[in-house]
């Protein structure tokens, strides 16, 4: 299989442009007729099916929440990048195509990221359209702030919420879709299934989440936005629900699942507390551009922080490390996820962690607090306040920039973050990999197409901070409405699809054997159990480090964990009737397989480079050595049927605007 | 910490019953939601029905979470999803009552579980600004002032999850009406169609079987996002102008 990005030929400035001029277009005429199945409705999912909707389109979107405003983008708090240079700071497409590109240590496409740098600046516009109230200064136009791996200001958000205000925004517009009769809204409906009717994806088999049963649904093609599977590791930041298996249903018909080992750990996360532990919670990456990490420089200190001796604020000044700052001098705490993780794991395993699992370094705000207090009191004409009324005074403007955290930090942790600096941890946050698509977005299955974190294009082995907003909204709102007509531009004259045919019987046959295989089972352990034990699998061996060794042993335990659950897994319930046990079941089992594929990739990329670092691929100084000579490629996997090894396939990356560079933060 | 669960069964071999259980070992670090999964791990290894409630993010924004916890929607800490809630500020000892949102417009799925589609509908007939994707001018070509911004921002937090009707005794739905509502009224951006989006929304409101504001204001105090009822004295203030003032038919 020769893998083809389709990337436009021309100046990498004019490929986009070129591209919309000359892609084929379908008429309204015709529009009218062609049917789209859009699975998934957080950013990508629901920007895509308003859109398309607006378009003319008959689009059928599904999700499995009871309300579109579920989807987990809801979640994403600190921002959304776009280059438009408001700040007049130096800022343009081309930094913010380089930056992406950098920043996802060389192993994503120039065609797509310039691309994605391109729209970033409608995104903006399309949003504050319908509503979305980001930051403002006080003349009343747009405020900005600073993310990891940059050196200007080009992050817009919405005070904590940022993914909760575009979501809206999309939800909307998908709302506004859906009630002039462009969109049909299937809520509670989870894909189990995509169907290939001669080569082609026409269709999906769901079950219906409050009555069991299945339902086959046709259309001219299929688009999924179902976000990434960082939920393989069990514990992450994602929502309890994310899942792998409507893209790991399409590497079943045959899809290709490029890069799985590209996990994003994110550094600023709540430490894990007990084992009972459902879920980890992000802090912002905003939060960097006023907290220092630390910890401490001697390991007597940091052992009595752990045993509830000291606290932070009994450790000198000059007894502090503050390891970013010192090792990265040029970006300092605003290094990007990858590294600022690394240090942190690093510093925790000199046995200088300071929550009692060892796990944890502090983040400080003291500094910054003082900061924005002096400058306030000298706004006010306070030349003489004392330390307390500066400490409020910073207190109440660190409250308005990241109040609803601290809140969120203190409910979770029981301990006040004005006060005492936050324990924070790295934990899974996004998956860069995904289906591999091509220009279009379109998968290796004619009229199978992927958005958002479901494909792996843009954040090659290390997403920016602030750039899944930007790639889930650029991908539905103006990147696949253009693209998708590449492919429907043939199908004008292709009848409907009629969900009787034999290949739609087939697929739900299969899935009805899935489902009866799980309730059948009837063993003695949890669904949960499982889950939890392939998460400790994959955090271990193919976490923030990894080895070619410790890969091996995981393959192994991984492959004895999914005989047992075949064996011993117990489903309560029936198919019949709600049952979130059964959902778990089916969506744990295809995490039982991608994580396979995960380590697999791991194991097969020789060198360390974004957030895959394999302890082998090194430098003294501890930074990941690439190796651009034999790993410049795009890993996308074919699943062959577990009898057999996947079958790798390699699509070349190519540089003809960037020069390869070690990957410096110094 | 020892626990008392009486917790609301409905669906499967239950006709609709409080069903008392006993928890031994609560961490007080635990989530609430932590809680009711141990309490599913053992009801599971004991091959019995696991109880149904519904969650997602677990982070207090999805707004998926909707139990009424000792006759509070999402628990007794003010400001606080479900999620959010942990044991510490419970006692060893205590007895918690569980039970769904309860409302005519929120029929129960199953258990703790109920279907707030309704609220779908009522964004679907006019939540939104009607704008078509590609159609925006540059963001920054209407300057908002800040404090109107953040005003409108305080409306829009609402995350959709229906305490509001779960507090109220009339089951109304005027707060998540309202902040949809003044979130939009109170931009330039939602102008054009304030009047026509307040008549569908609460049109609709009305035919879902929503209940009327009596101006208990226990919305507001259960709010998990403490959307203020300010916003329901805007929404009358809309509704109202939209029948006397406009020009336009709505």
């Amino acid at each position: 299989m020769i893998l083809d990005g389709k990337i436009p030929a021309g100046p990498l400035e004019e490929k986009w442009t070129h591209y919309r001029s000359t892609v084929p277009l379908v008429a309204p005429n015709n529009k009218r007729r062609i049917d789209i199945i859009v699975v998934g409705t957080g950013l990508a999912g629901a920007s895509a099916a308003a859109s398309l909707g607006e378009l003319g389109y008959n689009v059928k979107a599904f999700t499995f929440h009871d309300s579109p405003r579920r989807a987990h983008s809801i979640a994403a708090q600190g921002g959304i990048n776009a280059a438009k240079n408001y700040r007049n700071d130096g800022d343009s497409v081309y930094r913010l195509f380089y930056d992406t590109i950098k920043g996802g240590d060389y192993r994503a496409r120039e065609g797509n990221v310039y691309r994605l740098a391109e729209v970033s600046a409608d995104i903006i516009d399309q949003a504050v359209a319908q509503g979305v109230p980001f930051a403002r200064e006080y003349g009343g136009l747009l405020e900005n702030r600073s993310f990891g791996g940059v050196q200007v200001s080009r992050t817009f958000y919405a005070r904590g919420q940022t993914g909760q205000q575009l979501l809206l925004g999309a939800y909307q517009a998908l709302s506004r879709q859906v009630s002039l009769g462009a969109v049909e809204l299937y809520n509670r409906h989870e894909m189990l299934d995509v169907v290939v009717v001669d080569g082609k994806a026409r269709g999906i088999i769901a079950r219906n989440l409050l009555t069991g049963k299945l339902e086959r649904h046709a259309a001219h093609c299929v688009v999924l936005a179902t976000g990434g599977y960082g939920n393989v590791f069990y514990l992450s930041t994602n929502a309890m629900m994310c899942n792998v298996s409507a893209a790991w249903r399409a590497v079943r018909r045959g899809a290709l699942m490029a890069n799985p080992c590209f996990t994003q750990i994110h550094p600023t996360c709540i430490p894990q507390s007990g084992d009972y532990q459902s879920k980890l919670t992000l802090m912002s990456e905003s939060l960097r551009n006023d907290g220092r990490v630390w910890v401490p420089k001697k390991q007597e200190d940091a052992k009595a922080i752990r045993e509830g001796r000291k606290t932070a604020l009994d450790i000198a000044e000059d007894d502090r490390d503050y390891f970013l700052e010192r090792r990265y001098p040029a970006f300092g705490n605003l290094v990007p996820r990858d590294v600022a993780s690394r240090a942190a794991k690093v510093a925790c395993d000199e046995g200088l962690g300071v929550a009692p699992t060892g796990l944890a370094v502090f983040m400080d705000f003291s500094a910054a607090i003082q900061r924005y207090g002096q400058s306030k009191a000298h706004n006010a004409g306070m030349h003489d306040a004392d330390k307390a009324a500066i400490t409020e005074l910073g207190e109440k403007v660190v409250e308005e920039k990241y109040g609803n955290l601290f809140e969120m930090y203190e409910k979770i942790t029981g301990e006040n973050p004005y006060k005492m600096p936050m324990k924070i941890y790295p934990a899974v946050h996004y998956t860069m990999g995904g289906l591999w698509v091509d220009y279009n977005l379109e998968t290796n299955i004619p009229g199978l197409f992927a958005i958002g974190e479901c494909n792996f294009s843009d954040h090659g082995a290390n997403r920016l901070g602030a750039s899944a907003l930007m790639q889930g909204l650029a991908d539905g709102y103006f990147v696949l409405p253009y693209t998708i007509g590449a492919f429907l531009s043939n199908e004008i004259r292709t009848p409907k699809f009629d969900p009787a045919r034999e290949e739609f019987a087939k697929a739900e046959a299969d899935t009805q054997t899935r489902i009866n295989t799980l309730l059948g089972i009837k063993g003695n352990q949890s669904v949960e159990s499982f889950h939890r034990r392939l998460g400790h699998i994959m955090w271990t061996y193919c976490g923030m480090a990894r080895t070619a060794e410790g890969l091996n042993q995981a393959r192994t335990m991984l492959r004895e964990l999914r005989d047992e659950f075949y064996k011993d897994v117990f489903v309560p319930g029936s198919n019949e009737e709600y049952n979130p046990e059964l959902e778990k079941a089916l969506r744990v089992a295809d995490f039982l397989e991608q994580g396979e594929l995960m380590i697999l990739d791991a194991l097969n990329r020789n060198e360390s480079c974004g957030g895959h670092f394999r302890e082998e691929y090194q430098d003294e100084g501890g930074e990941a050595k690439r190796d651009d000579q034999n790993y410049r490629y795009v890993a996308a996997w074919e699943y062959t049927g577990w009898e057999n090894e996947p079958v790798l396939h390699k699509e070349q990356l190519e540089f003809e605007n960037v020069e390869l560079k070690t990957r410096s933060y110094k | 910490m020892k626990l008392t669960l009486k917790i609301w069964r409905q669906g499967g071999k239950y006709k609709g019953e409080l069903v008392t259980y006993q928890l031994n070992d609560v961490n007080p670090h635990m989530s609430f939601l932590e809680m009711l999964d141990v309490l599913n791990e053992e009801l599971i290894a004991k091959k019995e029905s696991p109880v149904a409630f519904e969650h997602d993010c677990r982070e207090g924004i999805c707004g998926t979470c909707s139990m009424v916890i000792n006759g509070y929607p999402h628990g007794p800490q003010a400001k606080t999803t479900t999620c959010q809630l942990h044991m510490r500020h419970f006692k060893d000892g205590d007895t918690i009552v569980i039970e769904p949102f309860r409302a005519r417009a929120f029929p129960v799925v199953r258990d703790l579980v109920v279907d707030r589609a309704a609220f779908d509908r009522i964004i679907q007939a006019g939540g939104y600004i009607s704008v078509n994707t590609g159609q925006a001018q540059d963001a920054n070509s209407t300057p908002i002032e800040k404090d109107l911004s953040a005003h409108a921002f305080d409306a829009a937090e609402c995350i959709g999850c229906g305490a509001c009707v779960a507090a109220c005794p009339n089951a109304s739905a005027m707060l998540f009406v309202s902040a949809k509502v003044s979130h939009l009224a109170l931009l330039p951006q939602g102008k054009p169609e304030a009047a026509r989006r307040v008549q569908n929304m609460v049109k609709q409101m009305d035919a879902e079987g929503f209940g009327m504001c009596s101006n208990v204001t226990a919305c507001e105090a259960e709010c998990p996002k403490g959307i203020s009822v300010t916003n329901i004295a805007r929404l009358n203030r809309e509704f109202i102008s939209s029948e006397f003032g406009s020009e336009t038919q709505v």
